[in-house]
């Protein structure tokens, strides 16, 4: 956890006062909704189909218990009683009032929470490895780095309005997480062939109307230089990102036109003039920040025991919840604990005020007050003792929370959609709640194993449908909401954006199609351990076009 | 449309020139930035104060050669949305020198105003009467930030270093 000091408790609550006068002058008429609309969404503040939506940052995927209970406590007190967990670690709250904002904001301030950065043309909130810091492959923690860089962008003077948003990511572990390279500038934290650990810079990602992958504009960055570089990064977006078209104004429309190499000249050029300067990172400036980071008291214990593993023996329930949702720790005898926010039928990544006090007070008891969320929209307790993952386990079963189903065909990612969204052409939310009835038997969803579906109810892909397993992408055709399909794609060490299967399905066949997919995997793999996404690369996509439209 | 320096609103001594005006002697002028381009040599030699009107979509690189010369440069924010100037005024300040004004023009409203001091203006055209009358007052609403910039505030991670007073664990939230 990152502790707040004075000066981030001061930063926060003068930011709650500026925002409280601008939402007075607004509702006095004083700011037109011209005017208002850059200021209320640098705070977080959109406006929906039916109403305000107020999307709080929840850094690089770390909650203390504490600020959990507060989020419930603004889902009870200003809000329908509950919250949605999204693919970028926030929490949003859909159905908040304009003139009550302030105030929410202001109890979140009180446990250093804020909605700054979460929207607008402007550095939105950092991400990173939902298992930052107890990930056993990991180099050290990206938080870190996440956090030099959040304060530095956090109402930066100049890069607050900013020709689009702009999202930064940070892995330093072996594996991909965090899906680097769908985001617009992402550092991976790695070792160079003298052991020295630097940051390899991808530049350009993002999904929406026209996806592309992060490219590489240089392998090496020394730690000292990462926040110059961002500098030169985002001056370089400032001046020359297109701002004629919302359409072509992301960073990624801009290193494709220019590419990526004269790109990345025109960046190292302004990086030369700048990297020795104030931005310069000495030992003392990251000690500083990572002193406030703390870390669990851990106890000494041993991997794998009695209590535990004479559990699993004698209960078949909790062994399939442990071989799905429990991973491996970096400390010998702790374990992280998924917790899934996909029952069937219910809407990926809501959780209820009920849930989430719940959830604070396991982590109390449980996981050293901590929590997590993923971008897959999932929670996680971060340092749960292996002897205690029997009581966990039956803890979150009477909470709903123990639901095996982590990675899994019906663990969908899914945008708000059409139910919310003022942007969106089609529904998602009852598309991922029709698949997780057709695929309510679990033994099914075993025998199918790990099988992402990505759902987004238009072009903007924020439920990542391009880099879906399964990609479910809403579109409208006179009036009435079709589906395109998408195979192949994924996020993780390997990207790679799906291809299109065919022409749109309508609303009603789209888990008819989804099930043809599933059964076309089953008839076409090798055996039981090919996955999903192994045997479409052996096959390609077309013996499974050939069945899905066959069948339709 | 009031324009505010050392934080007061003041009167605009410049003459704004148009494209084919006559350009009069000994005033403070500002001159769009082709015609400066064109008659440069002229202009600089001329007595009297001069200044700029730099688009937001030029490097401002090009001004090198003459930034001794100017007295001002103003900046554009056609839109309050459309903020290239602020990465135009930094480079002007930073990486350039410059020590003349810096003036804001075009969209410019209240809850810009902290923004445009640290990125380097010092001279603001505001759009509102009652945006400018709360000028002192909005740059107050901030006592800490946390990056460098032209008002001379230390960052919160210097002041974090410099000084003790920042609490730390035992304050935990």
């Amino acid at each position: 956890m990152y502790i707040y000091d004075s000066i981030d408790r001061t930063f926060v609550t003068e930011r709650v006062a500026e925002f409280r006068d601008q939402v007075a002058r607004r509702l006095s008429g004083e700011l037109t909704e011209d005017e208002f609309k850059p200021l209320r969404l640098m705070n977080g503040v959109y406006l929906q189909l039916h109403a305000y939506m107020l999307r709080i940052a929840n850094p690089y995927g770390t909650l203390s218990s504490q600020q959990l209970r507060r989020l419930a406590h603004v889902a009870r007190r200003y809000d329908r009683g509950y919250g949605h967990f999204t693919t970028r670690q926030n929490i949003q709250f859909h159905w908040i009032k304009l003139e009550e904002i302030p105030d929410a904001l202001a109890d979140l301030a009180e446990v250093g929470m804020h909605g700054m950065q979460t929207s607008g043309n402007n550095v939105r909130n950092l991400t990173t490895d939902q298992w930052a810091g107890v990930a056993p492959d990991e180099i050290e923690d990206p938080r870190i780095w996440a956090e030099i860089i959040r304060q530095h962008v956090t109402l930066h003077p100049e890069f607050s309005f900013m020709p689009r948003k702009f999202k930064i990511c940070v892995g330093t572990a072996a594996h991909d997480r965090a899906a680097l390279r769908i985001h617009d500038l992402a550092f991976r934290l790695h070792r160079n062939e003298a052991g020295e650990a630097g940051f390899e810079v991808m530049v350009g990602g993002g999904l929406g109307r026209t996806p592309f992958l992060a490219q590489t504009i240089r392998p090496f960055l020394k730690k000292r230089d990462l926040l110059s570089y961002v500098e030169a990064v985002l001056r370089t977006y400032n001046q020359f990102g297109r701002r004629d078209n919302i359409w072509k104004a992301r960073i990624k429309i801009l290193v494709h036109d220019l590419g990526a190499e004269a790109f990345a000249k025109e960046v190292e050029a302004e990086w030369q003039t700048i990297k020795d300067g104030p931005l310069a990172l000495d030992s003392a400036a990251v000690a500083e920040i990572a002193s406030r980071f703390v870390y669990p008291d851990y106890e000494a214990l041993e991997d794998s025991p009695p209590a535990f593993t004479a559990a699993r023996r004698a209960d078949p329930q909790f062994d399939r919840w442990v071989d799905n949702a429990v991973n491996n720790h970096k400390k010998p005898g702790y374990a992280i604990v998924t917790i899934s926010l996909k029952p069937e039928g219910g809407t990926p990544g809501d959780a209820t005020a009920v849930q989430m006090d719940a959830l604070a007070d396991l982590a109390d008891r449980y996981s050293f007050g901590e929590i997590r969320i993923g971008h897959e929209q999932n929670l996680a307790l971060p340092h749960v003792a292996q002897r205690d993952l029997p009581a966990v386990w039956r803890a979150l079963d009477a909470l709903g929370l123990a639901i095996p189903n982590i990675g899994l065909v019906s663990d969908i990612i899914a945008c708000p959609g059409l139910d919310y969204c003022s942007l969106a052409n089609a529904r998602s939310i009852p598309i991922a709640q029709e698949i997780t009835r057709r695929f309510r038997d679990l033994d099914r969803q075993r025998e199918l194993g790990r099988l992402h579906i990505n759902i987004s109810g238009c072009i903007n892909a924020c439920g990542h449908h391009h880099v879906g397993h399964i990609g479910i992408l809403g579109v409208e055709k006179n009036g009435e909401e079709f589906y395109q399909i998408t195979l192949g794609g994924k996020a993780d060490d390997h990207a790679e954006l799906g291809a299109l299967i065919g022409p749109a399905v309508p609303y009603a066949k789209v888990a008819d199609v989804v099930e043809d997919i599933a059964a076309a995997y089953l008839a076409l793999r090798t055996s039981r351990d090919e996955l999903f996404i192994d045997t479409l690369k052996r096959t390609g996509i077309e013996p499974f076009r050939d069945r899905i439209y066959a069948a339709h | 449309m009031p324009l505010i320096e050392n934080g007061r609103i003041v009167e605009d001594r410049h003459v704004r020139v148009g494209p084919d005006d006559p350009i009069p002697e000994r005033v403070p002028i500002i001159v769009p930035a082709q015609r400066f381009l064109a008659e440069a040599d002229a202009l600089i030699r001329r007595d009297g104060s001069l200044g700029i009107d730099w688009p937001n979509d030029r490097r401002v690189a090009e001004l090198e050669p003459w930034l001794g010369h100017l007295a001002l440069i103003a900046l554009n924010f056609p839109k309050f949305k459309d903020g290239r100037a602020y990465s135009q005024a930094r480079l002007l300040r930073e990486s350039y020198g410059f020590g003349g004004t810096l003036r804001a023009t075009g969209d410019v409203l209240r809850d810009q105003f902290h923004f445009l001091v640290r990125a380097g203006f010092d001279s603001f055209e505001v759009k509102k009467p009652a945006d400018a009358a709360v000028f002192a007052e909005v740059l107050a609403r901030y006592s800490v930030y946390y990056q460098p910039g032209a008002d001379g505030r230390l960052p919160a991670a210097r002041q974090r270093l410099q000084s003790d007073a920042a609490p730390k664990i035992s304050e935990a939230v």
